[in-house]
């Protein structure tokens, strides 16, 4: 193997172990129209997998203006939000079909 | 049963002013309203089904399904409506010329009506999707289906209404400058559609996620009424990140372009 095939072998090896570098996830669950917790802490200056466990039997959309993002739920059944990078904040989101009871935010630290 | 009122309302008034902005552009064109009330039907049909099918959608490539629905929606409604502001800009003067015979077809080409009928017909789908499933919803155990039913269609109602009120609006425009404002119209509409299927994209990570460029939600919030008007009418964006401000702003030149392409030039008056 020529020196130049071992490092192009080492940088593409580097560039999957960034690719693949494991995402943070966060759990959070709705039940009875209300995020738990309702409060979540998430690293700053991080892309954030959130996985949104739905375990009412009703829809409910994840959304958010300070976070860009908006999700329906199926009722009993999850679904993956991408989030961020975020830069140091608080980050309220809320579900859209039940905005009375379901609230909730992130905090970016 | 105000809250879900307001829901309904809020996702009746995008596809409404679709509806409402498409039916102005084809003032006096033959068998418009055959095309699209046929593109509101199937596309209340297509709400059914992708609500019938959301869990499987939703975790279908990995989780991402729903975005990649989203954006795949929205992108073939721009298309749609680029491929309508295009060919108006070719045709609208002799549209304006037939308009006095009511029902006319234009001369040198029918106006492809299936091209709006589809963009109609998306439009219901996503935002008829979202309030199937609400309601859907209700009826399967929410307290007081009642009340919320009855939520449902004064927001229904109400969203109808604000199209209406739009659509008497733009009649008012002298036919000569309609098709101009309504074209300018369906331009706003696309370039904002793009933005949105970017942000789709970008909260799958097909497209980069970004901090937003500004924040002027103090200034007009997207929760107000006004707000969303913008939103639908403009894309305008309380948060936006640059990669949607480049599909916005992309997807605006590019239609742009190709109006300006396609016009007819001034030809001397032959003697």
């Amino acid at each position: 193997m020529s020196v130049r095939t071992i490092f192009l072998a080492s940088c593409l090896s580097l560039l999957s172990s960034l690719a693949f570098a494991a995402m943070p996830e966060l759990s959070i669950s709705i039940k009875d129209h209300r995020f738990e917790p309702a409060e979540l802490q998430v690293p700053a200056g991080q892309k954030v997998k959130l996985i949104v466990h739905n375990l009412d039997a009703t829809p409910e959309e994840f959304e958010s203006y300070e976070l860009n993002r908006e999700k329906v739920i199926p009722g009993n059944s999850k679904a993956l939000v991408f989030i961020g990078p975020l830069a140091p904040g608080e980050y309220p989101f809320f579900g859209e079909f039940n905005q009375d009871s379901a609230q909730g935010r992130l905090v970016a630290k | 049963m105000f809250s879900s009122a307001v829901i309904v309302f809020r996702e009746v008034l995008e596809a409404a002013l679709v509806i409402t902005i498409v039916l102005a552009a084809t003032q006096g064109v033959l068998n418009r309203a055959r095309w699209i009330l046929g593109g509101i039907f199937a596309g209340v049909l297509g709400a059914c089904l992708v609500a019938a099918a959301a869990e499987q959608i939703a975790m279908a490539f990995d989780g991402i399904g729903q975005e990649l629905l989203n954006a795949g929606i929205l992108s073939a409604a721009v298309l749609m409506l680029a491929w309508h502001n295009i060919w108006m800009s070719r045709h609208a003067k002799e549209l304006v010329s037939h308009l006095k015979q009511v029902g006319s077809n234009v001369a040198s080409g029918q106006l492809p009506l299936y091209v709006l009928a589809t963009a109609v017909g998306l439009a219901v789908l996503r935002e008829g999707a979202e309030v199937v499933l609400f309601l859907y919803g209700i009826a399967a155990g929410g307290s007081d289906p009642l009340s919320m039913m009855s939520g449902g269609l004064l927001g229904l109602a109400g969203g109808a209404a604000m199209g209406a009120l739009i659509y008497f609006g733009l009649l008012r425009i002298p036919t000569h400058k309609l098709f101009s404002v309504t074209s300018w119209m369906i331009l706003l509409l696309a370039s904002g559609m793009a933005a949105s299927a970017a942000g789709y994209l970008a909260q799958v990570g097909w497209l980069p996620s970004q901090r937003p460029l500004w924040n002027s939600s103090a200034l007009l919030s997207e929760r107000s009424v006004p707000g969303q008007l913008m939103h639908i009418l403009v894309g305008y964006q309380e948060r936006p990140t640059a990669v949607q401000l480049a599909a916005y702003l992309a997807t605006l030149a590019s239609i742009a372009f190709g109006m300006y392409l396609v016009r007819p030039r001034l030809q001397k008056p032959t003697p």
